[in-house]
């Protein structure tokens, strides 16, 4: 039995913010959600399944909070899961959603990723009592930063690199209507100039915390034969996981990335991704992951990444963009996060992207991680169908 | 869904739990989740390694910390890394997401596992947490109080009366008792009103506990097992959450998940069904629409042992269990989520004719 095709024919979003103090959580995702039928021209009595994720409960201080919002969502009567893989969530409840729709058990699957961290503290949410993790971590940076000076030191990348990632993705982001940071004053200067908070991430070159929902209509063959506009096709899609700390670990390019990517280019038939591959939309928290993923998703060669970057292959108009969108360095709803990086890689190859449009895009991935560089999900989505 | 599309079939091939316990509070999560793990691995000779894919459930909540389950992971042994997944919810929905994983085709085998404490906290101060954030949460109605309003609405009614619902809580726990698994077991006392109508003995266990299923397709099930459980159907059907806008005393979720698993095609002999509380047994019972023939709960039910977020995969583990020891032919197993059955699942088990 082959599986069925999947496409996605709704991409719904809300403008990311840092407070969405007019709409209560409810209001938040049904919005998302409501954007995404209009844009599939759909109707809540045409999904068959719901399928939502985010980051911990703790975040907004309610426990499963699916089941609050079955209502919202129009699940009543209908099957709801919730995902939850850490920073990932979003690009694996994409892939949950997208399962039910390639084993035929769904036609037409609603899914969706949020976060309202304004409705609760994140660091508190984040900070974990003793024993179960060790004090003075000071929060995501302070786990990354020595990833990053590692990645440094390995590749004998330049220190101005993670700078001119932040640059980009912040100008990007100007062109998304629903992007958070719209920093029209951005200058590599001001980037390069702003303190430094976790040795070498400086304040610029990390991501904000956003409220934010983002909402995708999946669907089986038939179902993209009547959708109103060109749908995006999922050609390859993948989850890996490893464990969080062991020795021999190597946190500048986990192999559960390279498994991840290499098993979704295996689907997809795809050989060469710096070639094959249009653009990118890769989970960037802090500015340095954009160098060091390039090299665990294939596009680069071991200590090559940051020249990509360097020489402009990855700006907008360049030979690989990433993170058109302004990534999440731009918005970081973090539950959400991941799918907005599979949306707006859908949005590309149905030619939807408005003014973050890269011409021409047929193939665009999708990428996501989380946890301590331990969780990985990604899709690569096409403008033509799969083969078979 | 009736049944699984195409000729795939998927059945369960191997259950563990844990011998469930009111604490457990020299165990980490891991430590706890840790035998259960080996156990079912044990069972088909499968290593980590030959797990085409994994997926478990559990509750931040619980927990209390964010991303629990990754510590979880780090006991798998996730080495070269692997296919995996989690559910912030019962391992039952996990077995779900398993099941449509192997139903693609892109694996043949899963380990579904989930876990939960529930002796740390207060578990019913802690469930208020799922209500509404609103309006419903900052009132703190615990969940004792609200399956209180179910059984009452039942008893007004005329579903049941408190002699009745005696009647079930003695029943599941005398089954119970061939269980070594089980926390409460043999004759146990009604006790005082906890919340009227409920007694003590209508209520579940407090406790903590661990389970673990290994799924497999086809030919491989049949290698992995010699009378494997056929998952002939599965479905799972959410409700509105607000409980003024249901009716307390029946669950067309449940009815509706049983029709899609195919339930009502042919009887089932066996039933295992997630009722922490007796009340809700009467509710199932009717929306299932099973018949005095039916055993219901051999294993002594969510009376007998409730470990959150594991007790739905218990079910379906306990029911599997049944079809691989040849003592029952068509079992039905049922989990539940949120206040007052707001969430169900239906999975109809089937060994091969012997």
């Amino acid at each position: 039995m082959s599986k069925e095709p999947v496409a996605v024919v709704g991409i719904g979003q809300t403008k990311h913010v840092a407070a969405r103090r007019d709409v209560s959580i409810a209001g938040l995702v049904r919005e998302a959600a409501r954007r995404a039928l209009d844009d599939a021209e759909l109707t809540w009595a045409d999904i068959d399944a719901v399928v939502i994720g985010k980051a911990p409960d703790f975040f907004e201080g309610v426990m499963m909070p699916e089941l609050y919002l079955a209502d919202a969502l129009g699940a009543v009567g209908k099957p709801m899961l919730r995902v939850h893989t850490a920073g990932s969530v979003g690009g694996s409840t994409a892939l949950v959603a997208a399962n039910l729709v390639a084993a035929r058990v769904h036609g037409t699957v609603l899914t969706l990723a949020f976060e309202k961290q304004s409705e609760s503290n994140a660091m508190w949410g984040l900070s974990l009592p003793i024993p179960f993790q060790q004090p003075l971590l000071a929060g995501a940076g302070g786990f990354f930063a020595p990833h990053i000076r590692a990645y440094m030191r390995r590749s004998g990348a330049p220190e101005t690199v993670g700078a001119l990632v932040a640059y980009k993705d912040r100008r990007n982001a100007l062109k998304n209507p629903y992007a958070h940071l719209h920093e029209h004053d951005i200058t590599l200067d001001k980037v390069m100039s702003s303190p430094m908070l976790w040795d070498p991430i400086r304040y610029s070159e990390t991501c904000p915390s956003s409220d934010g929902a983002c909402a995708m209509i999946l669907t089986d063959r038939a179902g993209a034969a009547r959708a109103p506009r060109p749908p995006a096709w999922m050609l390859g899609g993948a989850m890996r996981s490893e464990p969080t700390l062991f020795a021999g670990k190597d946190f500048v390019s986990p192999q559960a990335g390279q498994d991840c990517a290499a098993d979704v280019y295996r689907q997809a038939g795809i050989t060469d991704p710096r070639r094959e591959i249009d653009g990118a939309e890769i989970y960037v928290p802090f500015s340095w992951y954009e160098p060091m993923w390039l090299e665990n998703l294939g596009f680069a060669g071991e200590g090559e990444g940051w020249k990509l970057t360097e020489a402009g292959v990855t700006e907008l108009d360049g030979d690989l963009p990433v993170n058109m969108s302004g990534g999440v360095l731009s918005t970081n709803p973090i539950g959400a996060s991941g799918m907005i990086r599979f949306a707006e890689a859908a949005l590309q190859v149905r030619g939807q992207a408005g003014e973050h449009q890269v011409d021409g895009a047929r193939r665009v991935l999708g990428h996501a991680y989380g946890g301590g560089s331990q969780f990985f999900s990604m899709w690569l989505v096409g403008a033509e169908p799969p083969d078979s | 869904m009736t049944s699984a599309p195409g000729d795939r079939q998927i059945a369960v091939v191997a259950f563990a739990q844990t011998v469930h316990r009111r604490s457990s509070e020299e165990l980490s999560e891991v430590e706890m989740l840790m035998p259960v793990l080996h156990e079912v691995l044990d069972r088909t000779g499968l290593k980590t390694a030959d797990i085409d894919f994994t997926c478990s459930g559990s509750s931040d909540y619980l927990a209390g910390r964010a991303f629990s389950f990754t510590l979880a992971l780090d006991g798998v042994g996730a080495w070269p890394p692997i296919s995996e997944s989690h559910v912030e919810m019962d391992g039952a929905w996990a077995l779900y997401e398993a099941w449509t994983k192997l139903l693609t085709g892109d694996a043949d085998t899963a380990l579904v596992y989930s876990y939960g404490k529930s002796s740390p906290g207060s578990v019913r101060d802690v469930l208020t947490r799922q209500l509404d954030p609103y309006y419903v949460a900052p009132l703190w109605p615990d969940s004792v109080a609200l399956a209180a309003l179910q059984a009452q609405a039942l008893i007004d009614a005329g579903d049941t009366d408190e002699p009745a619902l005696a009647a079930v809580a003695s029943r599941n726990r005398e089954a119970a008792s061939a269980n070594p698994h089980t926390q409460l077991k043999g004759p146990v006392a009604q006790g005082d009103y906890l919340v009227r109508p409920l007694r003590t003995g209508d209520c579940p266990p407090i406790g903590d506990g661990a389970a673990a299923v290994i799924l497999a397709a086809g030919d491989r099930a049949r290698d992995l097992c010699a009378h494997p459980a056929w998952i002939r159907g599965i479905d799972h059907r959410v409700e509105a959450h607000g409980l003024g806008v249901r009716d307390l005393t029946d669950s067309p979720s449940t009815r509706l998940a049983a029709e899609r698993a195919g339930a009502f095609e042919r009887p089932v002999d066996t039933a295992e069904l997630h009722a922490p509380f007796t009340a809700q047994e009467v509710v199932l019972r009717k929306a299932l629409r099973l018949g005095d023939g039916v055993v219901v709960n051999p294993s002594g039910g969510a009376l007998a042992a409730n470990p959150i977020m594991a007790a739905g995969l218990i079910r379906i583990g306990e029911a599997a269990a049944r079809i691989h020891r040849g003592e029952s032919g068509r079992a039905l197993a049922h989990a539940t989520s949120g206040p007052c059955l707001q969430q169900n699942l239906v999975a109809v088990l089937e060994g091969e004719p012997r």
